[in-house]
């Protein structure tokens, strides 16, 4: 060993040192905000992205509330995931989780479907015969696709001659890839379309038409590939200029767009789908294709009288200011979601913005104080335009472009990092929203 | 994105890499730089001879970390599209080089020490 005259540390001891550093620094702990004492009763309908982060931040914030969740489904989805899931970039089971693995303690939750709200009573009902009576209530159901509304579509189909659907759920995402490399392997004429109604995360069927379109790059069967994108109005996304980049990627990567195009029909012994269109009907052969039913609010809320009376009257989402959320008949009613009836915001990101509002909103309620957050319809959708590139597209209510990075990510420039974040980052911050932590 | 806290760029880690990896890593990376301290206060020098082979090895850890991250994200140099992403790239570069100058010179310290009463 080794001789001088300074004082000696061995292994042991530094590693004691560093050890001791180590707890020191793990000691620091965030600060909370004092809980309001309160024993109001507070339902939230639906056990999603909204209403479990809002039942963790709730939690945080308030004391001796009892707060009961109601929701069916005990399966949590990480929909985001789906479009991955259907281009082959991630197994069916990276969008699942259980619904009770992000609940807090302290709060009930009851795995039954909403069958009535009674506004005015101030009451739910549940299947199983339960009636809650609440103080506030939050409705954040999700919505409901309906596939029944494409004539000759049925859910078991997907996967088989050439049909995709990947918003169906993770089982019918890995069923779409399935397909999806057939078209790959095989070419021919590739169709993608969306629905005429609202939809949850606009930008999903692009994502999953450009995916495709790099999947055929990268097997070499590009040339042997038609693609043809169905937008259902004049524009290829509700953000004018986004929508302008996407013409041009679309121009650049061969991708024939059609406008005022939604699916009526399919046919799918022959391969052929049946368009309305602004003159009429219009057929077309495909060899894939990519189906995103109409989507409308649960029937529960168009029966309780909670939606809009003159606005998406064919798809009932709730009457509510943009801004708060709140109902604008009954007070004590937030919607939050896909389920809310305002211009944007049917994506998970918005929900992360949406939360703390109607979190302000009901804490300030229940403390007598003046509520301060607003939602300003914050919508974020990474939109993927290559397997290692996307676009970070953020906007609000009125089609401003409203970047996290400005100057450092540019909103429509098809950058690496933007792909790292949807890839990697997003379940994270996803997970850490349901947590409330984010 | 709302708020960018440590404790989401934990989570956001443990996502990339799963959490077993993720940790492992750290633990690693953590051990490593503790013994790379340890030699240093225990030598009370620095050897330039190991740091020579140190530097030659710095390469090797900027295309092992380059090639580690591009494999765990499906990506390619080619998607590179713009100035932050040469920057992201870079920096996965640069830190591997400097892990890996790290990990050989407290590697050879550790197997060979210095023998003091004549070297120095």
């Amino acid at each position: 060993m080794h001789d001088t005259n300074s004082p000696q540390i061995g292994r042991r001891g530094f590693l004691g040192l560093a050890a001791g550093a180590t707890a020191l620094a793990a000691t620091s702990g965030e600060v909370r905000a004092a809980s309001v004492p309160t024993n109001a009763k507070i339902v939230i309908i639906g056990a999603g992205a909204g209403g479990t982060a809002l039942a963790n931040r709730l939690v945080d914030r308030l004391e001796g509330a009892q707060i009961t969740l109601v929701d069916p489904r005990k399966e949590h989805l990480y929909q985001p995931g789906l479009t991955l899931v259907a281009a082959g970039l991630k197994p069916a089971d990276y969008v699942v989780s259980e619904t009770t693995d992000w609940l807090p303690k302290g709060v009930t939750l009851i795995q039954e479907k909403a069958a009535a709200i009674d506004p005015v009573a101030k009451t739910v009902s549940t299947e199983g015969g339960q009636t809650l009576s609440y103080d506030f209530l939050v409705v954040a159901p999700g919505l409901i696709l309906d596939h029944d509304a494409i004539e000759g579509l049925s859910l078991d189909m997907v996967g088989e001659n050439g049909i995709g659907a990947l918003y169906a759920g993770p089982q019918y995402a890995a069923a779409t890839w399935k397909a999806a490399s057939k078209f790959i392997e095989e070419g021919g004429h590739g169709v993608f379309t969306r629905p005429g109604t609202e939809m949850k995360c606009a930008g999903a069927p692009l994502k999953h038409t450009f995916l495709i379109d790099d999947r055929l790059r990268r097997a070499g069967n590009r040339g042997k590939a038609e693609i043809t994108y169905g937008a259902h109005d004049s524009a290829l996304f509700g953000v004018p200029i986004v929508s302008e980049k996407v013409r041009m990627l679309f121009l650049d990567r061969d991708i024939a767009p059609v406008y005022q195009h939604t699916v009526k029909s399919i046919d799918a012994g022959a391969k052929r789908v049946t368009f309305n269109t602004a003159e009429g009907t219009e057929e077309m052969d495909y060899d894939y294709i990519h189906l995103i039913p109409p989507q409308r609010a649960p029937e529960v809320i168009r029966q309780s009288g909670l939606s809009w009376a003159d606005k998406w009257t064919d798809q009932g989402w709730v009457e509510c200011d943009m801004a708060t959320l709140q109902h604008l008949r009954y007070p004590e009613i937030w919607a939050l979601g896909d389920v809310a009836g305002v211009p944007k915001g049917k994506t998970a990101a918005s929900v992360k913005w949406q939360v703390p509002v109607v979190e302000d909103q009901i804490v300030s309620a229940i403390a007598g104080t003046e509520p301060s957050e607003t939602y300003g319809g914050y919508t974020s959708c990474p939109m993927i335009t290559k397997i290692g590139r996307a676009m970070l597209v953020e906007f609000d209510y009125n089609n401003n472009l409203v970047p996290s990075f400005p100057g450092i990510i540019p909103p429509l420039e098809e950058l690496w990092i933007s792909w790292l974040m949807k890839e990697v980052a997003l379940k994270a911050t996803y997970n850490a929203m349901l947590r409330g932590k984010a | 994105m709302k708020d960018l806290t440590f404790s989401t760029l934990i989570a956001v880690f443990e996502e990339i890499f799963g959490r077993g990896l993720f940790w492992a890593m750290v633990i690693i990376a953590a051990v490593v730089t503790l013994g790379y301290l340890f030699v240093l206060i225990r030598d009370r020098a620095v050897s330039w001879r190991k740091f020579l082979w140190a530097q030659l090895s710095m390469p090797v850890g900027a295309v092992l970390a380059v090639w580690f991250v591009m494999a765990m994200t499906h990506s390619a140099p080619s998607d590179i599209g713009g100035a932050v992403d040469l920057i992201v790239f870079l920096g996965v570069a640069v830190m591997g080089a400097v892990g890996m100058a790290i990990l050989v010179y407290t590697l050879e310290s550790l197997v060979k020490p210095p023998k003091t009463n004549r070297e120095s």
